[in-house]
């Protein structure tokens, strides 16, 4: 208790000090907002879509958005091909969008911190061999190794999941690696090595906590990442399977509706690009308030 | 210099074994055997199955199969489709110009709007200039560009009807493959009409692939340009009176560009990842789609060698790369 009373009297505390500068970028704020939003309407989606995301009906084929001709309010954003309503399947997506994203960066966060830890403390042989595997995943093209592991291990959701967390794991692992690399030699490090900490409690609890920042930002970036490969995934038929309401094989579905119904295809896509953006958004905000050396934009 | 050329080739030759292994232990963790996913459907007796495996050498040790496999790529020897029968090597050296043309093309237009753009956002930083480039990028950044390539179609082929939805060049016009490269045969062709008939197929695919580098061309430009910009040379530049565009362009610009390479030098994998979706959405007939296509044929032999030689280019493009940077920054040689 008394630890963190002296934090907080000391001048700004972390929080508040991080919010100053991610509120500072406009840009980060919006995203959030919306992100939060997105958030919202996937963990409260049965009370929120007007529909169920999965009853057809079979009056009201390809029904186009209520303010076009031949539109009504009951399906604002029209329905597909099998009289489904967009809306509704496209907050259900939410649902799936947000879990992968949280699955791919919890998998390959952990996994990969965890490797690199390892490379970056122990250095030599175990390096090197770390290190090569992981110039390895890198050689192959990352959606092009996702789309093979999935083929190998069949096609759907979990597989695509899997998948992505292998293909984007090495870039926690190089990270974590540097950042370990740097705080290893400095002085509170080798203080509390002198002090009698052991191994284990050198990687987690003095080093692992300073090299965060980086890792945080890399996190965010590896969020949108997901989102984005799983859609696409999805959209070439190996990730989640019809009829799952999830966007990217909602455009795979949409495709031959391609000349017919526009919104088929426009909605499920600007819903992928506007939950990417806005985690994209924060991600630059959230690099200036952590890590002002990384400042860029 | 050579010891540094030796060191990078010394990491690159684990590298390709690793990716060998991986692309040949990938055909053994499928379900089933080599022959049993030939066969397909049809019933095998047990004889002709041993018969087979054994004309296929796949009842030899694990490691044995490994070295053979290796031997073979060493001689260029990436196996043959089951489907079509034709070695591997020569499908992708068929298609690779289709997608080497498509890429070429995308990497030119990121580069020659993303540096203007960036250097732009960065000489006017805090402007409306500044926050709509870095807007529209970071959009680009965040695009699934598959569905993008078909908002594109949409609009311009569907709506307007400018540009075709399919292909490389329209069925009115046949000439002999010279370089393997659309644009080029069809000016060598002399036909009138080809060359803008290849044009007109070629625009959106470059387009769609182009998007994502361009955006974090611009992006790298700006923070390289922002940095640079802050230096004492630069400085001094300007006070001794020199005109702004020299400064920028000559003096800042040449320092800010080596980042820069070094992110056009990365986006080869993001460029063939692209190339997946890309040719996929416009039926562009690369190396890209061949691998989509394969995986669902399930033509794993393909599959096999396509990754083996797909991770052969991306490597020695990054050593190219690597070696480039090295001449350009001699610091990094050590």
């Amino acid at each position: 208790m008394t630890v963190v009373e002296t934090k907080a009297s000391a001048p700004p505390s972390g929080l508040s000090e991080f919010w100053f500068y991610f509120s500072r970028n406009k840009g980060a704020v919006i995203g959030l907002v919306v992100f939060l939003a997105i958030l919202l309407l996937a963990v409260f989606a049965p009370l929120v879509a007007p529909h169920s995301p999965s009853i057809q009906n079979r009056e009201l084929l390809l029904l186009p958005p209520a303010w076009q001709e031949g539109g009504t309010w009951g399906h604002v954003l029209g329905t597909d091909a099998v009289g489904r309503d967009i809306l509704s399947r496209l907050i259900y997506g939410a649902r799936f969008s947000l879990f992968i994203g949280l699955v791919v960066v919890t998998l390959s966060v952990i996994s990969g911190v965890l490797i690199g830890l390892v490379a970056g403390y122990f250095r030599g042989r175990v390096d090197t061999f770390i290190m090569r595997i992981m110039d390895i995943i890198l050689a192959f093209p990352s959606l092009l190794l996702a789309l093979v592991l999935v083929a190998v291990l069949g096609p759907g959701l979990l597989n695509a999941m899997i998948a992505i967390s292998l293909v984007n794991q090495p870039h926690f692992v190089r990270l974590t690696r540097a950042a370990v690399m740097t705080e290893k030699s400095k002085d509170y490090v080798v203080g509390s090595q002198v002090a009698g900490a052991g191994t284990l409690r050198l990687m987690f609890l003095t080093i692992l906590p300073n090299c965060l920042a980086p890792l945080i930002v890399q996190a965010t970036l590896a969020f949108s990442a997901a989102i984005l490969d799983a859609a696409a995934l999805g959209f070439l038929g190996m990730g989640a399977q019809p009829p799952t309401p999830e966007w990217g094989t909602m455009l795979a579905e949409a495709r031959e509706f391609i000349q017919r119904a526009w919104w088929v295809v426009t909605f499920p896509g600007l819903a992928i690009l506007v939950t990417v953006l806005a985690i994209n958004l924060m991600g630059d905000g959230l690099r200036d308030a952590l890590d002002p050396k990384l400042k860029r934009s | 210099m050579l010891r540094f050329i030796f060191g990078r080739l010394a990491v690159l030759i684990p590298t390709f074994i690793g990716v060998s292994i991986i692309a040949f232990s990938f055909i053994r963790l499928l379900p089933g055997d080599p022959v049993m996913l030939m066969s397909g459907e049809r019933v095998m007796s047990p004889e002709r199955h041993a018969e087979l495996m054994h004309q296929l050498g796949l009842d030899r040790p694990i490691y044995v199969q490994y070295l053979d496999y290796l031997a073979g790529l060493v001689t260029g020897d990436f196996g043959s489709s089951i489907v079509t029968k034709r070695p591997v090597l020569e499908d992708f050296l068929n298609l690779f110009p289709a997608t080497l043309e498509l890429s070429l093309c995308a990497i030119l237009v990121a580069v020659c709007l993303g540096i203007p753009a960036g250097v732009l956002a960065a000489v006017k930083r805090g402007t409306w200039l500044d926050q709509s480039i870095m807007g529209a990028a970071l959009v680009g950044y965040s695009m699934p560009i598959f569905w993008w390539g078909l908002l594109l179609i949409i609009f311009f082929s569907g709506y307007l009807g400018w540009t075709p939805v399919s292909g490389r060049i329209s069925l009115l016009y046949f000439f002999p493959s010279v370089t393997g490269f659309m644009l080029i045969d069809s000016l060598i062709s002399g036909q009138a009409g080809a060359f803008k008939s290849a044009l007109t197929y070629l625009i959106l695919p470059t387009v769609v692939l182009a998007t994502i580098p361009l955006a974090v061309i611009a992006r790298q430009t700006r923070s390289a340009m922002l940095e640079v910009l802050g230096e004492d040379y630069v400085r001094t530049a300007r006070a001794k009176g020199l005109s702004p565009l020299r400064v920028v362009g000559i003096h800042a610009l040449r320092n800010a560009m080596i980042p820069v390479i070094t992110t056009i030098g990365l986006q080869v994998g993001v460029l063939l990842a692209g190339a997946i979706l890309t040719e996929t959405i416009f039926s562009w007939p690369g190396i890209g789609k061949w691998m989509v296509d394969s995986v669902f044929k399930r033509d794993y032999a393909v599959v096999q060698g396509g990754l083996m030689l797909i991770a052969a280019v991306i490597m020695i493009v990054n050593l190219v790369v690597d070696l480039l940077y090295g001449l350009v920054n001699p610091r990094i040689r050590r």
